[in-house]
């Protein structure tokens, strides 16, 4: 390893403990606020992984999510609480798996309007099957605490960050930056481009899946509608390409700026939150091209320091 | 019969909220997620005007649409050209029109609940029972389905025979090659975009008459329109109206065969297998 | 940005801070309320959730206020939109109390929005009085979050009084045994059609149809057709605000018009009986008040006036109702500490007089006087079936839409 990855990896180490210390000193309201940030920074990371280098656009989010919340509808009376996240990874990287072998060949948007179909198909299913088995409302009753959830989120975004680094560094990373930039040159370079690009989406399935698991005891009450809700998977494209997919470190500074100014709107016009909100989005769209990445990257070159 | 006719009248109802937005991502190249407000806003000045000044919802679309119209046309020019001539490829524009229009539909929600509240709206209009073939339909939903015919028709009409029409069919293929034959690509992408909006609220306007709406329903709209216009092929307008069709008329059979509870998951399924066969969908072309 | 957007932030909450200390001395009692303004619940709270809220608040202060030892305290109302979006519904409760640091919290509107705010309620122990929260879970629910109360009744008992209608006028010669059942396909129509299923089925009802849809259909018009084929003699539907349009629609549409018609939550809206006007004599609801009660007359009549738009004849009394109730545990406690309300609350001997009459909860928190079942009847949504509730009237037969 090089001094900058050193220097990369203290830098990382100290944010990671700053971050996993919230709880001691920072307020609930921070906390709460945190869990929400964490948890979109978990989504929005893994979902970068594979949309970065291979610009697919995956709406397929909540699907996962959702699975994973379920996972832990279903298990959490009959299985140790610390079970249910890495059984919903599984689950969701399988199911990943599955559906990147069927899907991968489509191309652009006919591959981002696919999974969400496939998002809202699961959603119908999984009701269905509810009610053929009379299923009552599922309530997810536990001692969990918010710190705990906290915690969790945080230990799985270093597991995610952990990834990513490796991912980067390895011959399937080099592989998919060379499909992101052209696909034909990489298939006659003898790279199976399916099996990279499959391989490389069980990631944010099960990422998703397991933060799903994660989150079902702050919901409580899961029921499809909202544990499936679509809009989950469209706030964590927009934060991640907010951010900027260029960088493992992109849709964090994505994810918490918005996190931060969807709050403060929120405060400030509580009755126009939505009207506010998304003419600050424009505003951000307009300002920022190529995200919160793209701005530092300008500052960067302005200002002459390494790259 | 029932279900033949019920699914006509409901791929008719399909295709009124898809055909706006196939023309603005087809031929505009955006990928507009705030499509669905632009549908309630159809519905909400509908109701409207049916409410307030007795005006009957079709009589109201001479209004309606060209409303839309100008309204549409203003967004596409003040709003998504800048992003237009910024973008160095179609992935750039995809992406930053993925992100402006998300933020639009958010400020149309803001703005429709601060109009008119966040209740629902419903009207009585044409709510009548129509004899065919031993079986009753609602009125409201048969004229709603001879207008979708109407539309539908004008619109694939016009691109295939008149000269603006060609040059919207221009861009719609390869914008590039467009320019060089002499097209004004960004006029027609942004007629292309304004007409799409038009008809989208013409569609709203109409399924107002028998859906009932409140400000913050548009998303499911959008997500109903993608699915169609990417199983019937981008910027086909023939494909938009075969998905619709094949579609109402999947789910209700579904509904009454099998499982209304099973209408949705079949209607996905069938938009799945149909783009693992068609992975351009069922009129497209491939594209490099 | 980040740095801008972060002292705003401070500023604004050290500003406001701020002005809860002064507002203290004003003697006003803030409370804070998050409900959807947006998102798919809107339409709901907008009808039943937000007026009654604001009707109280209103009405409150026009009387000087609460009576709140020997001072006067009017009531100061911070209000956030929640989106129908359990995450923001956990902020904005942790928000409310700890950066606006209101003294009091309305409960969320909808089950889903309720259980995910109930944590942030009990951890900072704010009495939690919900009005639209309807649940089976009720003694799991009190034992986790004992700061809990549930106004409107359980869903079970609900399905239970619905069907126990039919078996009445079955008993009575009315109608016949054969019923059409179908529900919204999510976890409250699963709930509701199972149980209702149940009691049909034990008290010799035949089930001729049943189906069930998904959220948010509203092109019902094969359900209709089904339901019609099958002939029977009661139609029941578990159903959502859209879809009980959508399904009273398409019944008129294709004069479907069996003895019973049933529709679940927005049958007792007043949008309900704007856009159907007098054809829905006779058609049965979820829910239901005293409609005879001088007491909502004038909640009717004072909602009218304040909001513009009529109460739904079920939830928007509960909800206002679960405002009297704090109101009055705050000006009988003299005191606007929590924990002493919460205690008074907790102390089930206590009972309040409310717009439904009068409340009180047992030990698991609940209310146990509530109204299940309404229908209406000359143009008024009327309650014919409640547990320990006054004024029920007959159910009578659907004869058609005229």
């Amino acid at each position: 390893m090089s001094g900058t990855d050193w220097r990369n990896l203290a830098i990382s180490a100290a944010l990671l403990g700053l971050a996993a210390l919230l709880p001691v000193y920072g307020s609930p309201y921070w906390l709460t606020m945190g869990t929400t940030m964490a948890m979109f920074v978990v989504l929005a990371t893994s979902w970068a992984l594979f949309s970065g280098p291979t610009h697919y656009i995956s709406l397929a989010t909540a699907a996962f999510f959702g699975i994973g919340t379920f996972v832990t509808g279903l298990g959490f009376q009959s299985l140790p609480f610390w079970v249910l996240p890495p059984l919903a990874a599984i689950i969701g990287a399988v199911l990943a798996a599955l559906v990147g072998l069927v899907t991968l060949r489509l191309s652009g948007v006919y591959f981002v309007i696919f999974t969400l179909g496939l998002a809202e198909m699961v959603r119908q299913v999984v009701t269905w099957v509810q009610n053929q088995t009379g299923h009552r409302g599922m309530y997810v009753l536990t001692s969990i605490t918010e710190r705990e959830i906290y915690w969790m989120l945080v230990g799985l975004g270093a597991l995610v960050f952990l990834a990513g680094w490796l991912i980067g560094r390895s011959r399937l990373g080099f592989a998919l930056r060379i499909i992101g930039n052209d696909e034909t040159v990489a298939k006659h370079a003898g790279i199976d481009t399916a099996l990279a690009k499959v391989a490389l989406f069980m990631v944010p399935g099960a990422v998703a899946a397991a933060t799903g698991a994660i989150l079902a005891p702050r919901y409580i009450y899961i029921e499809p509608a909202t544990a499936f809700a679509p809009l989950l998977s469209f706030q964590v494209v927009i934060m991640a390409l907010l951010g900027g997919t260029g960088r493992l470190w992109g849709p964090i500074a994505g994810v918490i700026p918005f996190s931060l100014l969807w709050e403060a709107i929120t405060r400030q016009a509580p009755n126009q939150t939505l009207l506010l909100l998304g003419i600050a989005f424009l505003v951000i769209v307009y300002l920022l091209p190529g995200g919160f990445v793209g701005l530092w990257d300008r500052f960067r070159r302005r200002f002459g320091g390494r790259s | 019969m029932f279900i033949l006719i019920t699914g006509l009248l409901l791929g008719g109802t399909y295709a009124l909220i898809a055909l706006g937005l196939n023309l603005q991502y087809g031929v505009a190249r955006i990928m507009n997620l705030a499509n669905g407000e632009m549908l309630v806003a159809g519905g909400f000045a509908a109701f409207w005007l049916y409410t307030a000044g007795q005006i009957n919802p079709v009589a109201a679309l001479i209004v309606i649409a060209p409303v839309a119209f100008v309204v549409n046309w203003l967004v596409y020019r003040f709003m998504l050209q800048p992003l237009v001539k910024r973008a160095k490829s179609r992935g750039a524009l995809e992406v930053d029109s993925i992100l402006a229009t998300f933020g639009m539909s958010f400020a149309f929600v803001g703005i429709m609940t601060w109009a008119f509240g966040g209740g629902y709206f419903n009207y009585a209009f044409l709510a009548q029972p129509l004899e065919m073939f031993g079986s009753s339909y609602a009125q409201n939903r048969v004229v709603a389905f001879v207008l979708a015919v109407v539309i539908g028709g004008a619109l694939w009409l016009w691109l295939t025979y008149s000269r603006v029409g060609l040059n919207l069919r221009a861009v719609a293929v390869n914008p590039a090659s467009a320019s060089l034959v002499g097209v004004d690509v960004r006029r027609a992408s942004a007629l292309a975009f304004a007409l799409g909006g038009a008809v989208t609220a013409t569609g709203g306007a109409l399924v107002s008459m028998f859906f009932t709406l409140d400000a913050s329903v548009g998303v499911l709209f959008t997500m109903k329109a993608l699915i169609i216009i990417i199983m019937g092929g981008v910027g086909d307008i023939r494909g938009t109206i075969v998905a619709a069709v094949i579609l109402g008329i999947a789910e209700t059979a579904v509904a009454r065969l099998v499982d209304p509870g099973l209408t949705l998951a079949a209607a996905y399924l069938l938009f799945l297998l149909v783009l693992l066969f068609k992975p351009a969908g069922l009129f497209g072309k491939a594209r490099g | 940005m980040y740095r801008r957007t972060f002292t705003q932030l401070a500023a604004a909450a050290v500003a406001l801070a701020a002005g809860a200390g002064m507002s203290l001395a004003q003697d006003t009692i803030r409370m804070g309320a998050a409900a959807p303004q947006t998102g798919p619940l809107a339409g709901g709270a907008t009808v039943t959730h937000w007026p009654a809220v604001r009707l109280w608040v209103h009405q409150t202060n026009e009387a000087g206020g609460l009576q709140v030892g020997d001072r006067r305290m009017t009531i100061e109302l911070v209000e956030y939109d929640d989106q129908t979006n359990p995450q923001q519904a956990i902020q904005a409760a942790q928000r409310l109390a700890t950066q606006d640091q209101v003294d009091f919290m309305v409960a969320p509107y909808s089950t889903g929005m309720n259980l995910a705010a109930a944590p942030i309620f009990a951890q900072l122990g704010y009495p939690m009085i919900t009005g639209t929260a309807v649940t089976d879970q009720q003694p799991a629910l009190a034992q986790q979050f004992p700061n809990m109360f549930f106004v409107l009744g359980r869903t079970s008992i609900m399905a239970e009084d619905t069907a126990h209608v039919l078996v009445g006028m079955r008993d009575r010669g009315e109608i016949g045994n054969r019923v059409a059942l179908v529900n919204v396909a999510d976890a409250f129509g699963i709930e509701m059609a199972g149980i209702s299923r149940g009691v049909l089925e034990s008290n010799g009802f035949e089930i001729v149809y049943e189906s069930s849809y998904p959220l948010g259909t509203q092109d019902l018009a094969p359900v209709i057709d089904g339901a019609k084929a099958a002939n029977p003699d009661a139609f029941i539907a578990w159903s959502y605000p859209g879809d009980t349009f959508a399904l009273t629609d398409q019944a008129i549409v294709q004069n479907f018009a069996p003895h019973v018609f049933f529709t679940a939550v927005a049958t007792a809206f007043p949008g309900y009986a704007a856009r159907f006007g007098d054809q829905i004599e006779g058609v049965m609801g979820m829910g239901g008040v005293n409609a005879d009660d001088p007491a909502f007359q004038a909640f009717a009549e004072a909602h009218m006036e304040f909001a513009g738009q009529a109460p739904d004849y079920w939830a928007s009394a509960a909800t206002y109702a679960t405002l009297e109730i704090l109101g009055q545990a705050i000006e009988a406690t003299g005191s606007i500490d929590r924990a002493t309300v919460l205690a008074y609350l907790q102390d089930r001997s206590h009972e309040y007089s409310t717009i439904l009459g009068p409340v009180n909860f047992n030990e698991n928190n609940d209310n146990e006087r509530y109204w299940t079942v309404g229908q209406w009847q000359g143009g008024v949504f009327r309650g014919i079936a409640a547990r320990g509730r006054d004024g029920a009237v007959a159910a009578e037969l659907f004869d058609g839409w005229n």
